[in-house]
C-alpha cells in the first residue's frame, strides 16, 4: 500500500486571538520567509533526489549493459545513496502536496511497500510485453502488496529476497545473464531498466512542482496565507513522525517481529531509511537541507516560546540518536524477547518519535494552529 | 408535464418544515471516531479516539489485512495455507484501500472483488443455505498449483430503458452470470447463485455496537404501520455461541458478528482455516483440494484473527463534506421527503461495548436500519439466506458513500455493483423501495441533483 494517509491527519488551523492581537505568532512579515524557505528546501531536497536517482539509473544501465558482480555492487550502492535524499523528502508528504496529491501524486508508484516479491516475478515470468505503462498499471492491482514499481521493486531486483541473518539479500548477477540461471534474464533486464526509468520520471515530476519561477504548486503554496502553509508543513511532520514512522514503519515490525514488515527488507537499509525520515523532519523544523540553512519553524517558535523551541530541538535530536542506536540490520534487531538489546533500542526509538510528535502538536498550538493528529 | 407535478411536490414539502434542521452531530457521522480525510486513504484510518497501544494494535491488524497469504508449505511462518481453492490471496485484494469492490468493467477482466455464493434448495442444520455438494458454498475461481479451480464466471448485460417524469431518459444495465469452465461437471439443476460485491470496511465496529433492541424497535415485519415498508431482522447461526442471533453483517445480514464474518471470509475467500472453521471448503469430489498440503491446524491462529477483527472494528468513518451547502441541505430534506430515510435510517446510538470504549455511547449516522427489505424482482438473487428471501437485502449503510469515487476510482453500487452511479442505484430500487424510487423519478432535475449532492456529502 502507499502508506500515505495511514494516519493522515487532519488539521484545522484556528488563529489564537487572545493575547496575540494582530501580531499573532504567524504574523505575515515573520512567517512569510519561513514558508518561502520551506518551498526552497523542498526543491533543494527533490533536486538531490533526482540527481541521485539519475546516478542510480546510470549505474543500472551500466550493469544491464554487461552484468557483473562489480557492476551489480555499484548499482546497489547507487540505490542506497538515492534513498538518503528520498528518505528526507518524505517530510513533504501527507497533506495532499505534489507527492501525494489524491489524483496525480506518484507516491504510490515511488515508494509503495511492503512488497510481495512473487508478484514482480510473476510479471517477469509472464507473457505480456513489458513497458512502463504495464508496470505502472500493475502497481497495487488486486492487492495493496502487489507492488510493481518504485524504489522497493528496484531493491528487490538488485538484491533479491533476504534470507540471510547477517546481511541483505544476495541475488547473483547471473540472474541478469542470458542462459545461465533462469530463462527469463532478458525480461528481468528489461523490467529493471523500465522500472528505474519510471522512477526517474516520477521524481522529476515532483521536483518540477516545486521549481521556482514556474506556474506550479510552489507558486500556489507560497501565496497561501501563512497559517495554511504552516499547517501543511506541520501536518507533514506530525504524520511522518507519529503515524508513519512510530506506527506503520516501526511498531508493526516490532510487534510481529517479521522481516516482511520492515521498510527496505531486501537491502537491509531500513535502519538508514528510518534515520533519513527523522532527519527530514528535523530539516524542515530548522529550515535546513544539507549545508544550506535558512529560517525555519524554530525561528517562529523561538519568538513566542523559546523554551518550547529548545524542547522541540532536543526531541528531534533525541529521535535521531535513538534510531542511530538501533543495531543494524533492523530485521535482526526486532527479534528475540522484549529484553533483548535490539528490541529495547527499537522500542526506545518508537517512544522518542512519539514524544517528538506530541511536542510537534504543542508547537502547532504555540503558533496558533490546532493540529489534530489522527 | 411540470405543472402536474406541482401538487405532489407541495405535498412532499409540507411534511417537513423548519423542524427538519440538521442535527449538529451529523457532520461527524462516526461520532468521536470520525476522521477528516478526503484522500484516497479516507477509508483506511484508525478511529480518531483510538490511542496508545490500542492504536498500535490497529497497525498490526492492518498489516495482516494487506498481506498476501501464500501456498503451504512456505518459509513465511504463519502466513501460509492459502487455498487450496480461493477467491483472493489477501483481504485487501477485494477490500482495496478498505473500500468497495466492483464487478469486472474491462474486457477480459475477471471478477475479483465480486464473489458468488452457491447453494441448492433446502437448509443446513442451522437454517442456513445448503451448500452445493460439488462446488460448496461459494465459487472459488482460483487455486494453488496442482489443484483445479472450481470454475469461472462470465458476465453479460441486458439494457433497461426508462425515463424521469420530466422526460429525461435513463438506461440501466442488468448483469447476467454464466458459470464456465466448471472443473467438476455441470452444476446442480437447481443451483442458486448470488453475486456479492466486497463492501466498504468503515464503521463496522460502530454498526456492531448498535444494540439489538435498537434494531428490534425499527423492525416492522408485519408492516403494522401500513407504510408499505416491513423491515425484518435476519436470525442467523452464531457458530461460536452455538445459538441463533440477530444477523447484521453481509449483504443479507447473514453474519451475527464481525469476528464470525471475518473468520468465515478467511475460510471462504482465502481458504484459510481457523479454530471456528477448521475444515477447508473442499467438497468430497474435489480430491486434489482435499489432499493438498495444509498450512497448519488451524492455518490462522486466534491472535491473528483477533488482530484483524480489531482492525476491522476500528476503521473510522470520514466526516461529511459540504454538509452545510444549501444544495446539500435541500438534498437532505428531499432524502427524507422521498422516503429514503425510512430504511436508510440516519441516526443511531451505540451501546456500551465492554472492550471498546472508543465505540461506546456514540451518536452515529450510518443511514441504515440493518434490516432486511424486499427490494423487488429486478434486484432479486432468488437465493434465500437464513430468513432472508431471494428478493430481500439488508439496507446498506450510506456513510462514506460519496468518497468511494476517490478511494476506489469507481462508482459502482448495489450488492453486485450493477449500478454505475448513485443515481442508477436509486433507480434500481423496487419492492419496498418502489414508492421512494417513484417519488425520485418525479423530482425535477434540480431536485434530483440536490438529493445526489446530499449522498455525495456523506
Amino acid at each position: 500500500m502507499t502508506k500515505q494517509g495511514w494516519l493522515a491527519l487532519m488539521a484545522t488551523g484556528t488563529l489564537l486571538t487572545a493575547g496575540c492581537g494582530a501580531d499573532g505568532p504567524l504574523e505575515e512579515s515573520r512567517a512569510r520567509p519561513v514558508v518561502e524557505r520551506y518551498a526552497a528546501l523542498t526543491y533543494e531536497n527533490y533536486t538531490d533526489v533526482v540527481t541521485q536517482a539519475l546516478r542510480l539509473r546510470e549505474a543500472v544501465e551500466r550493469f544491464l549493459e554487461q552484468p557483473s558482480e562489480e557492476r551489480l555492487s555499484t548499482a546497489r550502492s547507487a540505490w542506497i545513496n538515492a534513498r538518503r535524499a528520498y528518505g528526507q523528502s518524505e517530510a513533504f508528504r501527507f497533506y495532499g502536496g505534489p507527492i501525494d496529491d489524491e489524483d496525480t501524486g506518484p507516491e504510490g508508484q515511488i515508494n509503495a511497500w511492503p512488497l510481495d516479491e512473487a508478484y514482480i516475478d510473476g510479471i517477469i515470468d509472464g507473457q505480456e510485453p513489458l513497458s512502463q505503462e504495464l508496470i505502472t498499471s500493475m502497481n497495487e492491482r488486486n492487492g495493496e502488496t502487489n507492488i510493481s514499481s518504485g524504489y522497493h521493486a528496484i531493491e528487490f531486483l538488485l538484491w533479491g529476497k533476504d534470507e540471510n541473518d547477517t546481511g541483505p539479500g544476495n541475488r547473483p548477477y547471473t540472474d541478469f545473464v542470458d542462459g545461465i540461471t533462469p530463462s527469463n534474464a532478458e525480461r528481468r533486464r528489461q523490467y529493471l531498466s523500465l522500472v528505474t526509468k519510471q522512477l526517474m520520471e516520477d521524481l522529476e515530476s515532483v521536483r518540477a512542482a516545486w521549481a521556482p519561477g514556474q506556474d506550479n504548486y510552489r507558486k500556489a503554496f507560497v501565496a497561501e496565507a501563512p497559517k495554511e502553509a504552516v499547517l501543511k508543513m506541520l501536518t507533514g511532520l506530525g504524520s511522518l513522525s507519529g503515524a508513519e514512522l512510530a506506527g506503520e514503519r516501526m511498531t508493526v515490525a516490532y510487534d510481529n517481529k517479521d522481516q516482511e514488515n520492515e521498510h527496505s527488507c531486501f537491502s537491509d537499509n531500513t535502519h538508514a531509511d528510518l534515520y533519513n525520515n527523522a532527519l527530514g523532519i528535523q530539516n524542515v523544523y530548522l529550515g535546513r537541507y544539507g549545508t544550506a540553512d535558512g529560517v525555519g519553524l524554530d525561528e517562529l517558535v523561538a519568538a513566542v516560546d523559546p523554551k518550547l523551541n529548545e524542547e522541540m530541538k532536543q526531541r528531534l535530536q533525541a529521535s535521531l540518536d535513538a534510531i542511530q542506536a538501533i543495531p543494524a540490520p533492523f530485521d535482526q534487531a526486532i527479534l528475540g524477547n522484549d529484553s533483548s538489546p535490539g528490541r529495547q533500542k527499537v522500542k526506545a526509538a518508537i517512544d522518542a518519535l512519539r514524544a517528538q510528535t506530541e511536542t510537534l502538536v504543542d508547537v502547532a498550538t504555540a503558533l496558533g494552529i490546532q493540529l489534530n493528529l489522527e | 408535464m411540470r405543472r402536474t407535478l406541482l401538487p405532489l411536490l407541495c405535498l412532499l414539502a409540507s411534511g417537513c418544515g423548519d423542524d427538519d434542521a440538521p442535527e449538529p452531530e451529523e457532520a461527524l457521522p462516526g461520532g468521536e471516531t470520525t476522521v477528516h480525510d478526503t484522500t484516497r486513504n479516507a477509508f483506511a484510518l484508525a478511529a480518531r479516539n483510538l490511542q496508545g497501544e490500542r492504536r498500535d494494535a490497529f497497525f498490526v491488524g492492518n498489516a495482516l489485512f494487506n498481506r498476501n497469504w501464500v501456498t503451504a508449505p512456505a518459509s513465511t511462518e504463519g502466513l501460509d495455507g492459502l487455498g487450496p481453492t480461493f477467491n483472493a490471496s489477501s483481504c485487501a485484494a477485494c477490500h482495496f484501500k478498505d473500500g468497495r469492490g466492483k464487478p469486472p468493467t474491462e474486457p477480459g477482466e475477471k471478477p475479483l472483488s465480486l464473489l458468488f455464493r452457491l447453494s441448492i434448495p433446502g437448509v443446513d442444520e442451522h437454517g442456513g443455505p445448503l451448500a452445493d455438494p460439488v462446488y460448496g458454498g461459494q465459487l472459488q475461481p482460483l487455486s494453488i498449483l496442482g489443484v483445479p479451480a472450481e470454475g469461472q464466471m462470465a458476465l453479460s448485460h441486458s439494457t433497461h430503458e426508462g425515463q424521469y417524469a420530466d422526460g429525461t431518459p435513463w438506461s440501466l444495465e442488468e448483469p447476467h452470470y454464466t458459470l464456465e469452465s466448471l472443473a467438476f461437471g455441470a452444476p446442480h439443476p437447481e443451483l442458486m447463485v448470488s453475486p456479492r460485491v466486497a463492501p466498504v470496511m468503515i464503521g463496522l465496529g460502530l454498526l456492531e455496537a448498535i444494540p439489538d433492541a435498537g434494531l428490534e424497535k425499527l423492525a416492522d415485519p408485519e408492516d403494522r404501520d401500513g407504510d408499505g415498508i416491513s423491515g425484518r431482522i435476519n436470525h442467523v447461526w452464531d457458530v461460536q455461541a452455538g445459538a441463533v442471533r440477530v444477523g447484521r453483517f453481509g449483504w443479507k445480514a447473514n453474519q451475527p458478528s464481525l469476528s464470525q464474518q471475518n473468520t468465515s471470509a478467511f475460510r471462504g475467500d482465502l481458504g484459510i482455516t481457523s479454530a471456528l472453521f477448521p475444515d477447508e471448503d473442499c467438497p468430497s469430489v474435489q480430491t486434489a483440494c482435499q489432499q493438498a498440503p495444509r498450512g497448519g491446524t488451524p492455518e490462522v491462529d486466534e491472535q491473528k484473527l483477533a488482530q484483524v477483527t480489531f482492525y476491522s472494528r476500528m476503521l473510522a468513518v470520514p466526516a461529511r463534506r459540504d454538509a452545510d451547502a444549501p444544495d446539500v441541505l435541500r438534498g437532505r430534506s428531499l432524502f427524507r421527503e422521498v422516503g429514503c430515510a425510512t430504511c436508510h435510517v440516519p441516526r443511531h446510538e451505540t451501546g456500551t461495548v465492554e472492550d471498546a470504549p472508543e465505540l461506546s455511547g456514540q451518536i452515529i449516522f450510518p443511514y441504515t436500519d440493518l434490516l432486511l427489505h424486499d427490494m423487488g424482482e429486478a434486484l432479486s438473487d432468488h437465493r434465500p439466506d437464513f430468513e432472508a428471501t431471494g428478493s430481500e437485502w439488508r439496507t446498506p449503510p450510506l456513510w462514506g458513500i460519496g468518497l468511494v469515487k476517490t478511494v476506489n476510482r469507481h462508482t459502482r453500487f448495489l450488492h453486485d455493483g450493477r449500478a454505475r452511479s448513485l443515481e442508477e442505484a436509486i433507480l434500481w430500487h423496487g419492492g419496498e423501495g418502489e414508492k421512494a424510487r417513484e417519488r425520485f423519478r418525479t423530482l425535477s432535475a434540480t431536485e434530483r441533483s440536490q438529493l445526489l449532492r446530499f449522498l455525495e456529502s456523506l
